[in-house]
C-alpha cells in the first residue's frame, strides 16, 4: 500500500541575489531589492515528501532517519548561514528555485548512497515566505 | 475535473507497538511512542473529492453530504478515541499516520456515491502529515 509522508522543517538564511553575468544596472533591473549588496535573510519552511509502501510496522520511513538526514544534509549546511558565501551556490545565484533544486539533490543523493529507507524522494517545497513557494520534483 | 477537500478535526490518542518484535526492539524502533499508556495529537483531516460540476446545483459534491460521511464514518468512531482500543482497524495494525489514512480511505471511499474520493490527507501535527490516494 502505497502512500505519501510529509514533514516541514525550517531554516533561517541569508543571500543577495546577483549574478556576475550581468551588469549593476541588469541586476537591479532583475532581482530589485533582493540585489541590495548587504543581503537580505528569511524564515524558510522546507517540506519534504518521501513515498514508498508502508512496511509491517506502519511507516513509509523512519522519521528518526528523515530527521537525521535533513538535518545533516540541509540544516547543517543552510541554517544561520550566508548562501552566497556557501559552495553549493559558486557557480549560481541562490534563488529559491536553485535552493529548491539543490535541496532535493542533496537529500536524494542521501537517500540513495546510504539506503537508509526503501522510500522515494518524491518532491520538495520550499517556503520563502508566508506568499512564496517552490517545489521541485526532480528532472 | 474539479477537486474538493473539506476539513475536519478530530483528537485521540495512540501508542505504536508491533507485537512481533520484542519490547527492546519496540523501544528502539518507535522511541517515546511505544509508552503502552499512549499520547494524543490534534489531527487534522482533509478529504480531497473529484468530480465534474452538475450542472443543476454547481456543485461538485453537495457539502453537506460529505460532512455527514466524514462524521458518521470517521469522526464518531475516532474523535476523543484511544485508536488501539477503540477503533477495530488498529486492534491488528499500528495507528501510525500512514495506516490511519489507509483506514480513512477504506471508510470512506464506498460511502461517497456522488463524487470519487481523490486523497485523503492526514496531519498529525502542523508538520507531519500523509496523503493516500487509494490502493496500489
Amino acid at each position: 500500500m502505497k502512500a505519501h509522508l510529509s514533514r516541514r522543517y525550517r531554516f533561517s538564511a541569508s543571500h543577495r541575489l546577483h549574478s556576475e553575468q550581468m551588469s549593476d544596472a541588469e541586476n537591479r533591473a532583475i532581482y530589485g531589492k533582493c540585489n541590495n549588496p548587504y543581503g537580505h535573510g528569511h524564515n524558510y519552511v522546507l517540506e519534504v515528501t518521501v513515498s514508498g509502501q508502508v512496511d509491517p510496522n506502519g511507516m513509509v520511513c523512519n522519521l528518526v532517519d528523515l530527521d537525521e538526514s535533513v538535518n545533516r544534509e540541509v540544516l547543517s549546511r543552510f541554517d544561520i548561514e550566508n548562501l552566497n558565501m556557501r559552495p553549493e551556490f559558486a557557480d549560481s545565484v541562490p534563488t529559491t528555485e536553485n535552493l529548491c533544486t539543490v535541496i532535493f539533490d542533496l537529500l536524494n543523493q542521501d537517500i540513495l548512497k546510504r539506503k537508509f529507507t526503501q522510500a522515494h524522494l518524491e518532491r520538495v517545497r520550499l517556503e520563502e515566505t508566508m506568499m512564496n513557494s517552490f517545489e521541485y520534483s526532480g528532472d | 475535473m474539479l477537486y474538493l477537500t473539506r476539513k475536519a478535526e478530530f483528537a485521540a490518542s495512540h501508542y505504536y507497538h508491533n507485537p512481533e518484535l520484542s519490547p527492546e526492539e519496540n523501544r528502539r524502533l518507535f522511541g517515546k511512542c511505544n509508552n503502552p499508556n499512549g499520547h494524543g495529537h490534534n489531527y487534522v483531516l482533509e478529504v480531497t473529492v473529484k468530480g465534474e460540476i452538475d450542472p443543476h446545483s454547481g456543485f461538485v459534491v453537495d457539502l453537506k453530504q460529505l460532512k455527514e460521511t466524514m462524521h458518521r464514518e470517521v469522526l464518531d468512531a475516532m474523535d476523543h478515541r484511544f485508536l488501539n482500543k477503540e477503533v477495530p482497524e488498529f486492534r491488528t495494525q499500528i495507528p501510525t499516520t500512514e495506516n490511519l489514512a489507509i483506514a480513512i480511505w477504506r471508510r470512506l471511499a464506498p460511502k461517497l456515491t456522488n463524487a470519487k474520493l481523490h486523497r485523503v490527507r492526514v496531519y498529525e501535527n502542523h508538520d507531519l502529515f500523509v496523503d493516500f490516494y487509494g490502493e496500489e
